[in-house]
């Protein structure tokens, strides 16, 4: 029986070919490989759902900051904005944000968190899951269908390029992280394998180039914010995806264009924390004040 | 080769804020704590590059220790370890050092109790770590599969002594990494395995002739 795939293409022949849905193929294939059952896949998964939705209660009741002080009550921030008054695309859209600052800040107090797929970009898959859980009654079975899904599209990018910001940027980090979510979000929406994966690829295609320049090497800043602007963009793909807008560059290609993009990139520019956002006047004065404060 | 996995896309679960150097730290130390076989009463941390620079904001040093006292990744003991009883009985402190001929995310650990012993390694991205030295031996240990590490008196028929063992409980062995100080002298050999290694292998290597030291190393969990 055919079931291994490491591309975007393997993976909608063999969907085709077997008369299978994504997810079902991820499972399958991770049982198989790992010597396990599909049930046990399942059951592994929904813990992680577990602890992703454990992550946003907990991220929405704090204010807590973070060891360098510097975050830590930006989710606060719009929960107050939207006890008065609405953001412009409705109760979705601000669970979206609240859900995925939450987690983020979670991540930076030192909290449980799911790393999806890393811990960097841990926001963005369990705001899109939970969100559209939440506003269209998913069952827990579909929950998890969705997050293999997500998982599903981050294991074909990563048979090409490690999920690292050191390896390939931001790009490899909240920019995959923000394709698994499309994919998930096309899958809850109930769109076709083709529309699901073609969400993945109009994200991709979105975040090439996208740098890892922390401020003092901390997952803080643009981190934190930068979950809540890729979950947005992940319902971009998706909703542009359902509509039957395509890529017209295959997602196969996108990745590589992608490991490409990321090979030319300065290391600078790769989690060193030496060039952009770290390397700014501001940024260098953070980084000092909190050599000074760790040296107390 | 690693196999590759779904879980490593979507876990794991874990306490923050870095899988590299939060996870990764924990996951150092709990493999430092198999191989020294207990809890030790002194240690000394010694933090390189982008560990020493950037760690205390990714709580490396927390997680180094949490692992150490055995803690899992996604223990919530870790982000308070230093507040704990466990970690007051230890006497330990850190050093800091940018070498640019060590891994970026490279720790050395001096421990000390009922022996002394030095091990380093490095955490490698996304929570993966590889343990590199035990006191002068190169060694490669991963953590994803029970290792078998033994200390011995270089000569010959000792590999194949210790891989009748394991053949004889029908264990397949992944990698196999052997090295020596000098000829006739003290040698390691780090056996990778798929599968339980029973007792009864680590007592029969353990009465071996100029075997000084045996470790079932268990792979990491998660």
């Amino acid at each position: 029986m055919e079931y291994a795939f490491n591309t975007f293409e393997k993976l909608i022949n063999l969907t085709e070919k077997r008369n299978k849905q994504i997810y079902e193929l991820m499972q399958e294939k991770e049982a198989l490989d790992f010597e396990i059952s599909v049930n046990d896949v399942r059951n592994k998964t929904k813990k992680i759902i577990t602890a992703m939705k454990e992550a946003v209660t907990r991220g929405l009741k704090s204010r807590e900051k973070s060891f360098s002080g510097l975050s830590g009550d930006d989710c606060a921030k719009l929960i107050e904005r939207y006890k008065n008054s609405k953001s412009v695309f409705g109760k979705l859209f601000e669970k979206i944000l609240c859900y995925s600052v939450a987690t983020m800040e979670e991540n930076l107090r030192m909290n449980t968190i799911a790393a999806c797929p890393t811990a960097g970009s841990c926001g963005i898959v369990p705001a899109i899951i939970i969100a559209l859980s939440e506003e269209f009654n998913l069952t827990e079975e579909e929950e998890i269908n969705a997050l293999i899904t997500a998982g599903a599209i981050g294991y074909i990018i990563s048979s090409k390029i490690a999920m690292a910001g050191a390896v390939a940027g931001c790009q490899a980090e909240c920019g995959v992280a923000a394709a698994m979510a499309s994919g998930a979000a096309v899958q809850i929406m109930k769109g076709n394998i083709e529309q699901t994966i073609n969400a993945a690829a109009l994200t991709l295609k979105n975040v090439l180039g996208l740098t890892c320049d922390p401020v003092a090497g901390l997952v803080e800043i643009p981190c934190i914010k930068r979950n809540a602007f890729m979950a947005v963009e992940a319902i971009v793909a998706a909703e542009l995806s359902l509509a039957g807008v395509n890529s017209v560059i295959p997602p196969d290609e996108i990745v590589d264009a992608l490991v490409q993009t990321g090979q030319l990139m300065s290391p600078l520019l790769k989690e060193t924390s030496n060039g952009g956002l770290a390397a700014t006047k501001t940024g260098l004065r953070i980084t000092s004040e909190l050599r000074k404060k760790e040296e107390l | 080769m690693k196999q590759r996995s779904l879980f490593d896309i979507i876990s794991p679960v874990m306490t923050g804020p870095s899988s590299s150097h939060t996870a990764g730290a924990v996951r150092l130390g709990l493999m430092v704590r198999n191989i020294y076989g207990e809890v030790p009463k002194k240690i000394t941390f010694k933090l390189y590059n982008s560990f020493a620079s950037t760690g205390k904001g990714h709580g490396s040093e927390k997680g180094l220790m949490a692992g150490i006292l055995g803690c899992s990744v996604d223990s919530d003991k870790i982000k308070n370890i230093f507040q704990t009883q466990e970690a007051k009985n230890i006497e330990y402190n850190f050093e800091y050092e940018q070498n640019l001929d060590r891994h970026p995310n490279a720790v050395d650990f001096s421990l000390s109790g009922c022996f002394n012993m030095q091990i380093s390694g490095n955490s490698i991205g996304a929570g993966n770590i590889e343990i590199t030295k035990i006191d002068d031996f190169t060694t490669k240990i991963s953590g994803e599969f029970n290792t078998l590490l033994l200390f011995y008196k270089d000569k010959p028929g000792m590999i194949s002594k210790v891989s009748t063992y394991i053949q004889n409980e029908n264990i397949n062995i992944a990698s196999l990494e052997c090295d020596r100080n000098a000829k006739g002298e003290t040698a390691s050999m780090c056996i990778c395995l798929d599968g339980e290694i029973p007792l009864s292998i680590i007592k029969n290597i353990e009465n071996l002739d100029d075997v000084y030291f045996v470790r079932n190393i268990r792979k990491l969990e998660g």
